[in-house]
């Protein structure tokens, strides 16, 4: 076994046998499945107002209608949730003084930040997993695109990858948990506003580059059924510039 | 197989620790000895390569401590402070986890866990959390921890504290029973512990390394007087005023017992027959007299005390190393 797949064993198993992993997914389930009920339901009644305006069958795209709505609220939802996920990574470690003990084992620190990092991953692609309960059902009734909705998982699992490595990197900062739920918080909330910031400036190249910079449009591409390398590159280089930042912060903590 | 060269650490303005040198030879016991804040763990720190020193170089079996950290860490077994274990796995889960981490897998990591586990008696634990063990078992998988890979150099601080007293007479058998095959720094506030385990002592005070010597030398070396201590049938208010004139008298204390005394006298003077002479002429009624010999608690006080108003300069160059840093290696068993 290697350190990588020893540590993120390690984090699984503390993951299950603390609360925190059910409630999060229990909460991020809840309201995945709310929300696609709500949007169902929404639809349902758009439907049958187009029947009675058009008389007959009316074309209803559920791809438009339920699962792009879905995948944009659910942003929102990761934003809230992921930090909580993230928050004991590192942090735990300080405040129990296990720190010390993975820093002087024969392991590289960029081990351990991949292994934790891969631990909370595998966490929560098993949470995007029991998802697509709703996309299986609904597909028993009608009929929709599934490749729009597999590129909106894509997107999910790239998203999530990026919110969890701010996760871990805002948990390397600092031993207590709250604050590194905070902290990430804060991060991920700047990253989103960036997009605003972005549209005001408009089409100026700064403000490409300020959008560009935001997941916002990356995410909403993968949302659209287009996977784009561009897209592809900005959360790939985002995921490894933050497992970057988290080994130089844990390194930088023994200098203290 | 442990060497350490001029090694500082300064937090901000903070130092440490500065300029310790010291060295372990293959399988040594060296005993840290110093009180609460005197850099012991922060020099624990710096040769597990948790943390690296400001100045100076460290080096274990060879290997640079900054340099060559995962070979250091490879090297060795640490036991930090606080036992490091996470109290959401089971005993043997922990054990796996940090066999696994030193890179032991299949048969070798069950033949060294349960090896381990026996020499620790941790047995009847082995399958429960580590969150409901007491105090003593879990500085007990602490030392598992270290002590599982089978390490050429364990570093230990403090590995006694929180145990039972049988439970220490275990662990010190079993810390001198790595003598000889395993090189072991350890670090206490506890003098008997040092006396008890280590071949070898290193004072260490404000950072600085005061003395090094083996436990008996060093409280032949810092006796820099003899002691006497008094028993008196009655003793006036002013006897200790007037036992300071007698010649050859340094200090006069207040012993532990009612109506004893302590004199402390100049090294190599006797003056017991002269403090006899002036007791039983004031008819203070002389009960018993007898001189005591140094314990390595008085070194270890009268080197790390600075209460007591004695400019460590005093001290006499012969008995304390503090001017001179050019300690020699004694060979091991000394």
């Amino acid at each position: 076994m290697l350190p990588v797949q020893s540590i993120a064993a390690k984090e699984l198993r503390s993951y299950f046998v603390s609360p925190v992993v059910y409630v999060v997914s229990g909460v991020f389930l809840l309201t995945f499945g709310f929300l696609a009920y709500l949007y169902i339901v929404f639809t349902g009644a758009q439907a049958i107002q187009l029947m009675q305006m058009q008389g007959g069958a009316a074309q209803i795209n559920l791809n438009d209608l339920v699962f792009r709505n879905l995948f944009a609220s659910m942003r929102f939802v990761l934003l809230l949730i992921l930090p909580i996920l993230t928050m004991r990574l590192f942090a735990e470690e300080r405040k129990l003084r296990t720190f010390e003990f993975l820093m002087t084992a024969p392991v590289r620190i960029i081990e351990i930040v991949i292994g934790k990092f891969l631990g909370v991953y595998i966490i929560y692609l098993g949470m995007l997993l029991l998802t697509t309960l709703v996309p299986i059902v609904l597909s028993l009734f009608s009929d929709f695109d599934w490749y729009p909705v597999l590129s909106g998982y894509l997107g999910l699992a790239l998203l999530g990858a990026l919110f969890l490595a701010v996760g871990v990197f805002a948990s390397a900062l600092t031993e207590n948990q709250i604050v590194a739920a905070f902290t990430s918080f804060g991060l991920l909330l700047m990253l989103w506003l960036l997009a605003g910031l972005g549209s005001i400036l408009g089409d100026a190249a700064s403000g490409q580059f300020i959008s560009y910079l935001s997941f916002m449009e990356h995410y909403d591409h993968l949302v659209h059924g287009l996977i784009d390398t561009k897209d592809l590159v900005y959360f790939l280089t985002g995921l490894t510039l933050m497992l970057f930042l988290s080994h130089r912060v844990v390194d930088s903590t023994r200098w203290k | 197989m442990i060497e350490v060269q001029q090694i500082t650490k300064r937090y901000g303005n903070l130092t440490a620790i500065a300029h310790v040198t010291f060295r372990v030879a293959k399988g040594e016991i060296l005993a840290f000895l110093g009180p609460n804040g005197a850099g012991k763990t922060t020099a624990m720190r710096i040769l597990t390569c948790f943390m690296p020193p400001t100045e100076g170089t460290a080096s274990i079996a060879g290997f640079d401590c900054i340099d060559q950290a995962i070979e250091v860490k490879r090297q060795i077994g640490y036991l930090p402070e606080t036992p490091p274990v996470y109290q959401e796995l089971t005993v043997s889960e922990y054990l796996t986890f940090v066999g696994r981490l030193r890179g032991l897998s299949g048969k070798h990591l069950s033949t060294k866990m349960d090896r381990v586990i026996e020499r620790l008696s941790l047995g009847s634990v082995r399958e429960r959390l580590i969150a409901n063990l007491s105090r003593g078992y879990r500085q007990r998988v602490g030392l598992a921890q270290a002590l599982l890979h089978d390490p050429p150099v364990l570093i230990l601080d403090e590995p006694t504290v929180g145990l039972d007293p049988k439970q220490i007479i275990e662990i010190r058998e079993l810390i001198k029973s790595l003598a000889g095959s395993h090189s072991v720094i350890l670090s206490t506030h506890i003098l008997p512990e040092a006396t008890a385990v280590c071949q070898r002592v290193v004072i260490i005070n404000g950072g600085r390394i005061v003395a090094e010597d083996t436990p008996d030398q060093l409280s032949v070396r810092l006796r820099r007087s003899e002691k006497i201590s008094l028993l008196l049938k009655t003793m006036p208010p002013d006897a200790m005023d007037r036992l300071r004139d007698v010649p050859g008298v340094l200090h006069v204390m207040p012993g532990t017992e009612p109506r004893t005394l302590v004199v402390e006298s100049e090294l190599g003077r006797d003056i017991r027959d002269e403090l006899a002479r002036f007791i039983v002429k004031n008819e203070w009624g002389l009960l018993e007299l007898k001189s005591m010999s140094m314990t390595l608690e008085d070194v270890f006080l009268r080197l790390t005390q600075h209460e007591d108003g004695m400019p460590r300069q005093e001290h006499d160059p012969r008995d304390v190393q503090s001017d001179d840093r050019t300690h020699t290696a004694l060979p091991p068993g000394t």
